[in-house]
């Protein structure tokens, strides 16, 4: 690690809310460690990474590591498990944390063996001086780590590195592949009850009538509950609670909500109530130099999360005292919507990690641990699980937005830009549960007193929302960027995935390829005379090494491209050739993408995140868009949304440029943006003419060569 | 939200049915129309069978009905009795992983695992029927289940080399 670099930030990570190295480590006698992180597991393989790290400072096998699940009351609050950031929070603080206790573990194994420091031989725990030995496990007590964790300790050095760098098996998988139980979706209390919450698919004002008579003889159905518009179905089989549902969803009648805007683009530009300049800068020389301008439009519909597995949680009320099992990303920040909605103290609620499907950004995790929690409530004491339906799911989780852009640029004669212009328009994209006065919680806004819904907001820069990666990378004389905030939310929109990079990196590159056609320059070499930052050459000059893109042969129907991003303009760097095939539809053939994460702490997890990141910004930037009906989401299943398919999967190559020297950054979010840029540049190349709204389907094409 | 006409809301409860899941035969007690998903997961404990969707468009819930490969989120109680059904759990033979179970371990073919059963059985049934698939045969035979967080070519690289390494 730069320890130059590090040693400007004052409190490294989690650490500045989390001190105690208490918090974060713990020794048993059993030659195991503890390792708590408020981070949580959704697919990413973070967990692993994490044990790596704490193996490595502490100088044992990753084995005796034990991962413990995010639990409010014990694990350090380290917030949400987003933006690519669980390295640098809890790996940073992790880090420091094993490193100390490592160095607090010798200390006292040298006065224990009478030994100096420097006489110690150390090997995974056990110490060994002048004949006598101890071990790490009996020299650990309560006291020992009962101090603050040095933020300036001495950690390892890259170069002696052991496990950190290798890839390393994810420690989650072998249950995953042997079908045990591990998801929340598996698990089973005692005297569980099964629930179901009934909601109409369109947004709605409240309810008007329900006829429960339709499943009152139902055999084993516990209770129908009702408060306000929230409606919900206790029963003792899980399909007993299934039919109940569907009964009673037939049986219900609601009043309609407010409609839909058709044209989502059209009226996210009228309704814009916020205009931020984000960057400035003007070069009156440069611009005088304009000899052509370009303007261009661009847009992204809005994009579900759709994980295979529908959200689910578990509440369980034990007298006064709620324990809340849910794969929430933040289980801090949801207890305290759950208190607020619940009339609870927060002290009298407990939330438990426990693993569930893919999760993306915020979906219905959090909303269906309200869900529970309301139902338990009539459950006398007894658990109660509740999983979502699948069009509950595409029904009422948060979208990602729908966002529109308009860029504008000026080249000279010798074909550089010296001016540039990027305007967006949308929705906030967070709305998570833990930062507003109102709960952020879908039912909480259908009680018999109904809590205000709150509008998505934006984080600010430099990490940013709506306006991630808005503000470009390269180094253009003049420049104006504006993020035109849209609080009046027709679909309710938070995180997903990467937020505005995704399309803001889409609008940049796709533009910087319609630059480069206008002034008759190779794209890269375009991209490239307009970039200095070194780490990002040298991922777009690897990108393009590994597809041999000067070797490039046109044909008819075919092209390639390439997008570039570094995640957030501080994270990953990411360039990303494409290569693709236009008939019918686009099939991506290729695609090539060159990483630096910095530091890498398993190989193969950074190429397994890369890798799904790009996939599946195929199926964004090819396939999705959620559909809106007159009075809410037309997508419901799978049918009406559909995402990539085995047979449609591009070949994907990953190659790493490793940094041992640099921080260690996440790499989840790094190869959404540049991988649709390059496939939106692959068509244009194939087709000779640019589609600029995703995603990229034949009706969209076919419209082009109309307008054409 | 669109519902089947013929959703069997006032199916009696409690008819005996007989199941033989991953060749051991029990007696469950259900409506006929119960998803046998439900009965696989919340009668028997075996979790490893997960809903997706609830209409046969996934996968997540494929599991083997005298070797085929069959949601068991859409596919009723009283139609798998007496029938040979095979889930995940089945896979494995005398505590030794099946082979694809292996081979998925070691190109570490998965990011969350929720998918994972479901494609397991479609291999399973693939390989079964064709020993050495081509890799666009893989990716047909799997083009049932869906992945969302893009596994998709180490899941197929996994069965490529299950395929290989059972091969004489």
């Amino acid at each position: 690690m730069n320890a130059v670099a590090e040693s400007r930030l004052k409190r490294p990570g989690s650490l500045e809310k989390n001190p105690r190295l208490s918090q974060w480590v713990r020794l048993h006698r059993d030659g195991t460690v503890s390792i708590y992180s408020g981070k949580v597991e959704i697919g990413q393989g973070i967990l692993t990474a994490l044990a790596q790290i704490a193996a490595e400072e502490l100088g044992l096998a990753l084995g005796r590591i034990r991962m413990v699940a995010a639990d409010t009351s014990m694990s350090p609050d380290e917030g949400v498990t987003s933006g690519s950031l669980s390295i640098q929070d809890s790996g940073a603080a992790l880090r420091r944390a094993c490193a100390q206790a490592r160095a607090l573990l010798l200390e006292r194994a040298a006065s224990r063996l009478g030994a100096a420091l420097g006489a110690l031989r150390v090997e995974d725990g056990s110490v060994h001086a002048a004949g006598r030995s101890t071990s790490f496990w009996e020299c650990a007590d309560d006291a020992l780590f009962d101090c603050d964790v040095d933020e300036a300790v001495a950690m390892r050095l890259p170069r002696d590195h052991r496990i950190v760098g290798k890839a390393a098996q994810r420690s989650d998988l072998p249950d995953k592949i042997a079908g045990r139980p591990r998801f929340i979706q598996d698990m089973a209390l005692p005297r569980m009850l099964y629930g179901r919450v009934v909601r109409p698919s369109h947004g709605f004002a409240g309810l008007v009538s329900l006829d429960e008579s339709k499943v009152k003889s139902m055999q084993g159905l516990t209770a129908v509950v009702r408060e306000g518009g929230f409606v919900g179905v206790l029963a003792e089989r899980e399909d007993t609670a299934v039919f109940a549902l569907q009964a009673l969803r037939r049986a219900a009648s609601w009043s309609n909500g407010d409609s839909l805007p058709q044209d989502i683009h059209a009226w996210l530009r009228e309704h814009a109530v916020e205009h931020r300049v984000i960057s400035e800068k003007e070069d009156a020389a440069a611009q005088s130099r304009a000899a052509r301008t370009l303007e261009a439009v661009y847009s992204k519909p809005y994009i579900s999360h759709a994980s295979i597995g529908p959200s689910c949680a578990i509440a369980q009320f034990e007298g006064d005292k709620l324990t809340v099992w849910s794969h929430s990303q933040g289980i801090f920040n949801l207890r305290r919507d759950l208190a607020i909605v619940l009339g609870m103290h927060e002290e009298a609620i407990v939330v438990r990690h426990v693993e569930g499907a893919g999760c993306y950004g915020h979906n219905g995790a959090d909303d269906v641990a309200l869900d529970a929690a309301l139902l338990a409530r009539a459950a006398r004491g007894r658990a109660v699980q509740v999983q979502w339906m699948r069009d509950d799911e595409f029904a009422w989780a948060p979208c990602g937005p729908a966002m529109a852009f308009t860029l504008h640029a000026a080249l000279d004669s010798q074909g550089d830009i010296v001016d540039w212009q990027h305007e967006l328009w949308s929705n906030g994209h967070s709305s998570r549960p833990g930062r507003s006065e109102n709960p952020a919680l879908l039912a909480a806004w259908h009680l018999e007193k109904p809590f205000q819904r709150p509008s998505a907001i934006n984080m600010p820069l430099p990490a940013g929302a709506a306006d991630r990666n808005a503000i470009p990378i390269y180094d253009f004389p003049s420049q104006r960027v504006v993020n035109h905030y849209v609080r009046e939310m027709p679909v309710r929109t938070s995180a997903l995935r990467s937020l505005g990079a995704y399309a803001n990196v889409f609008a940049i590159e796709s533009f910087m390829d319609e630059l480069a056609q206008a002034a008759e320059i190779d794209p890269i070499a375009f991209r490239l005379r307009h970039l200095k930052d070194p780490r990002g050459r040298a991922v777009v000059d690897a990108a393009a090494r590994r597809a041999e893109w000067s070797r490039w042969k046109p044909a008819e129907g075919r092209g390639h491209g390439i997008g570039f991003a570094r995640y957030k303009n501080l994270g990953a760097y990411c360039a990303a050739v494409a290569e693709v095939e236009v008939g019918h539809e686009v099939r991506v053939n290729r695609l090539v993408l060159a990483v630096d994460v910095g530091l890498i702490i398993n190989p193969d997890g950074v190429i397994n995140q890369i890798e799904g990141g790009a996939i599946q910004s195929t199926s964004w930037t090819l396939k999705e868009q959620v559909k809106l009906g007159a009075r809410g989401i037309a997508s419901l299943g799978w049918e009406d949304y559909p995402i990539l398919k085995f047979s449609e999967v591009p070949a994907v190559e990953v190659e790493l440029i490793d940094r041992p020297e640099l921080p260690a950054v996440g790499a989840g979010e790094a190869a959404q943006g540049p991988t649709g840029a390059a496939i939106a540049n692959a068509v244009a190349n194939a087709l000779g003419l640019r589609v600029r709204g995703l995603p990229l389907t034949s009706e969209r094409i076919i419209a082009a060569i109309e307008r054409q | 939200m669109r519902f089947s006409s013929d959703c069997p809301i006032f199916a009696s409860v409690g008819e005996q049915f007989r199941l033989i899941v991953n060749g051991a035969s029990s007696e469950i007690e259900a409506s006929a129309d119960t998803p046998l998903l439900y009965a696989l997961r919340n009668d028997l404990a075996l979790k490893g069978t997960r809903f997706g969707c609830g209409n046969g468009q996934c996968g997540a819930c494929i599991v083997l009905i005298d070797g085929h490969p069959t949601p068991a989120c859409d596919t009723p109680l009283w139609s798998v009795v007496g029938k040979s059904i095979t889930t995940v759990e089945g896979l494995a033979t005398g505590g030794r992983l099946h082979p694809l179970q292996n081979a998925f371990l070691a190109e570490q073919a998965a990011q969350c695992g929720y998918c994972t059963s479901g494609i397991l059985i479609s291999a399973a049934a693939l390989l079964a029927k064709n020993p050495r698939p081509t890799e666009s045969e893989v990716r047909a035979a799997l083009d049932r289940n869906l992945c969302r967080c893009g596994s998709h070519n180490r899941m197929v690289r996994a069965v490529l080399r299950a395929a290989s390494d059972r091969a004489p």
